[in-house]
């Protein structure tokens, strides 16, 4: 399982990175979006998965007996979910309203400002 | 010593904004809320700064839950003169934005989102907590997107996009390396990773996470080669955005560098020759593409870029010295930044372009007001015994102690090339005869109220006279950095103060 996910981290931040090196604006926004998965994935692998055993005590002890899953990588990732949603949101809308204004999805061609090199 | 007080700052700055947020279209309203805001914000954060400076670190854990468990809030003095020089930047920034923002862009919520990226630049100074840092960073960079593209003209936009990815993927590389730093120590109190950190076995691994910070932070404060968002975007926005974004948010990564590569990682040979070389680098480029701008926000732009290597340069030689001349150098730098930005401004405003090639003539029709920004420029540049001039004092005679002559040669010809600069913006735009104005709607500075033109001045003449006081007296800044810089490099009675037991 821990593999699986190792590869899996790994063939996200590859694609994504991939996807981000390419001119289109869309395409430009999955990269960010696999990107940010597959760290919210890592954080997830380093919580130590095993399962089956929730972080709870049990009734008539004071404290967590033997194994169990560490709660916080999973507050975490929840928080970054929730942050990375946001700011997707915006990105996409972003996108749109600059395809609207320049009428093109290809990011070498929004230099209209850059007239003094 | 524990003070739940120290998060007063960012609790007002959200009220202010939830406020602002309820006057959406009164105008008028919004204006008076936000600088009667910040001006209660810098009093609190002055206080802040007294206390801290005579009693010590303040700490304050979240829901009093004890650290490393709980959300630890730090408030050193390098946290507290940085809350204090932002609440005295966001208040010049907020009287100028009386005058110098559209009633369009106040009416999409520009003040409510200004104190929302204020209330995370102070959030961020107080974390002690990695995560607690990454989500301050999210607050600072998803409220700058907003500022960055409200009005969304086309260039704008444009620059947007730029600045949009860059900080998206630094933000992603920052995580990256907290889930690698937690699956490592199991921690993520900055205190308490400070001392599992030492016992880590794996040490390539920790070196990896080094790198990523880096990388993340390096992104944020636009250091060579990561810096191509900062000059395509800074230039877009109008110049009292700009100004809090060239003044706070590239020394919000600084700061986070200062404090991960000096409480969390000590830097070994191999990382400061990296330090070193990005320094060196991130002068000379920035210089160099200072050099052939003929646009005045572009030009600036590039000169902040030139001038975070400074501040880099201070932690790669990683000596209490040139951390002294590092912080200087940081506190000038805001000041200075916003400063500039908001002359820019007041440049475009009274003839309507920010062309070189097409301003002039700017000393002759308002000779008081070129003299006090000649003195901002003569500080910038760093003419003894001005304020630029003490903290290069520094870094120059460490970097000679050191022997990193590459590193002095650097400095040495980024602060011609600056001064160069400069005194080609105060040639053409000041001196030069021959003045066209293109844009008469936008040249209206003659035709404002005199209250509206005092808006627009008055910030720009106090923050030059604290330009000033920090030249003059330099004694003072220098005591305060050294103070810091002490604590920076002997971070246990930091550790203690997060880690005292409950009274």
């Amino acid at each position: 399982m821990e593999f699986l996910l190792v590869l899996l981290i790994g063939l996200l931040y590859a694609s994504g990175t991939y996807m981000m090196f390419r001119r289109s604006m869309v395409k430009l926004l999955l990269g960010l979006i696999l990107i940010g998965n597959g760290a919210n994935l890592l954080i997830f692998l380093v919580g130590d998965i095993n399962k089956g055993n929730p972080p709870v005590i049990p009734r008539d002890f004071s404290s967590l007996q033997g194994v169990y899953s560490d709660p916080i990588p999973q507050a975490l990732i929840l928080t970054a979910i929730v942050i990375s949603f946001g700011l997707q949101a915006f990105a996409i809308v972003l996108l749109k309203r600059v395809y609207l204004v320049t009428g093109t999805d290809d990011l070498d061609q929004l230099n209209s400002d850059d007239q003094d090199i | 010593m524990t003070d739940p007080f120290i998060i007063l700052p960012v609790l007002l700055h959200l009220l202010t904004a939830i406020l602002l947020i309820f006057c959406w279209k009164k105008v008028r309203a919004q204006k008076i809320i936000s600088v009667a805001g910040n001006l209660v914000i810098v009093l609190l954060a002055f206080g802040l700064w007294m206390k801290v400076w005579n009693l010590g670190i303040l700490t304050m854990q979240g829901g009093g839950w004890e650290a490393p468990f709980g959300i630890t809030f730090a408030a050193d003095t390098l946290s507290a003169t940085l809350m204090l020089l932002t609440g005295i930047a966001g208040l010049a920034v907020a009287i100028y934005s009386c005058a110098g923002i559209t009633k369009n862009r106040i009416q999409f919520g520009y003040f409510p989102i200004v104190h929302f990226l204020l209330m995370g630049l102070n959030g961020a100074f107080l974390a002690g907590d990695i995560f607690n840092l990454y989500v301050w960073f999210e607050v600072i960079i998803i409220s700058s997107f907003v500022l960055m593209t409200l009005g969304g003209r086309k260039p704008q936009l444009e620059g947007a996009i730029n600045y949009v990815t860059m900080n998206l993927l630094a933000s992603v590389i920052f995580l990256t390396a907290i889930g690698i730093l937690y699956g490592l120590t199991g921690s993520l109190n900055m205190a308490d990773l400070s001392i599992k950190i030492a016992d880590i076995e794996n040490r390539e691994l920790v070196h990896v996470t080094a790198i990523l910070f880096f990388v993340g932070f390096g992104i944020k404060s636009a250091v060579f080669p990561l810096y191509f968002w900062l000059p395509s975007s800074y230039n877009t926005p109008p110049s009292a955005i700009a100004a809090i974004f060239g003044g706070l948010l590239t020394k919000v990564g600084i700061y986070a560098l200062m404090r991960v590569f000096t409480l969390i990682y000590i830097p070994d040979s191999f990382l400061k020759g990296v330090f070193l070389f990005v320094a060196g680098a991130t002068l000379v480029t920035g210089a160099l593409g200072a050099l052939g701008k003929t646009d005045i926000r572009r030009l600036l732009s590039y000169l902040i870029i030139c001038h975070i290597g400074y501040m880099l340069a201070g932690l790669a030689l990683y000596t209490e010295q040139a951390m002294t001349g590092a912080l200087f150098y940081l506190f000038h730098d805001i000041v200075i930044k916003t400063n500039l930005f908001l002359i820019a401004g007041l440049i475009y405003k009274i003839a309507g372009t920010y062309k070189m090639s097409e301003l002039g003539g700017i000393y002759r029709r308002y000779p008081k007001l070129s003299l006090v920004m000649a003195a901002v420029f003569f500080s910038l540049v760093g003419i003894p015994p001005l304020s630029g001039f003490w903290p290069k004092l520094y870094l120059i005679s460490e970097s000679l102690n050191s022997g990193s002559y590459i590193l002095l040669a650097s400095i040495l010809i980024a602060s011609f090339i600056t001064m160069y600069v400069i005194a080609k913006l105060w040639a053409e735009v000041f001196w030069k005869e021959p003045m066209v104005v293109t844009d008469l709607k936008a040249a209206g500075f003659d035709a404002l109220s005199n209250f509206k033109k005092q808006l627009l001045v008055i910030p720009v003449i106090a923050l030059t006279a604290l330009t000033l006081y920090m030249g003059f007296g330099a004694q003072h800044i220098a005591v305060l950095a050294e103070r810091i810089s002490t604590e920076l490099f002997h971070h246990q009675p930091y550790i203690d103060a997060v880690f005292e037991p409950k009274n």
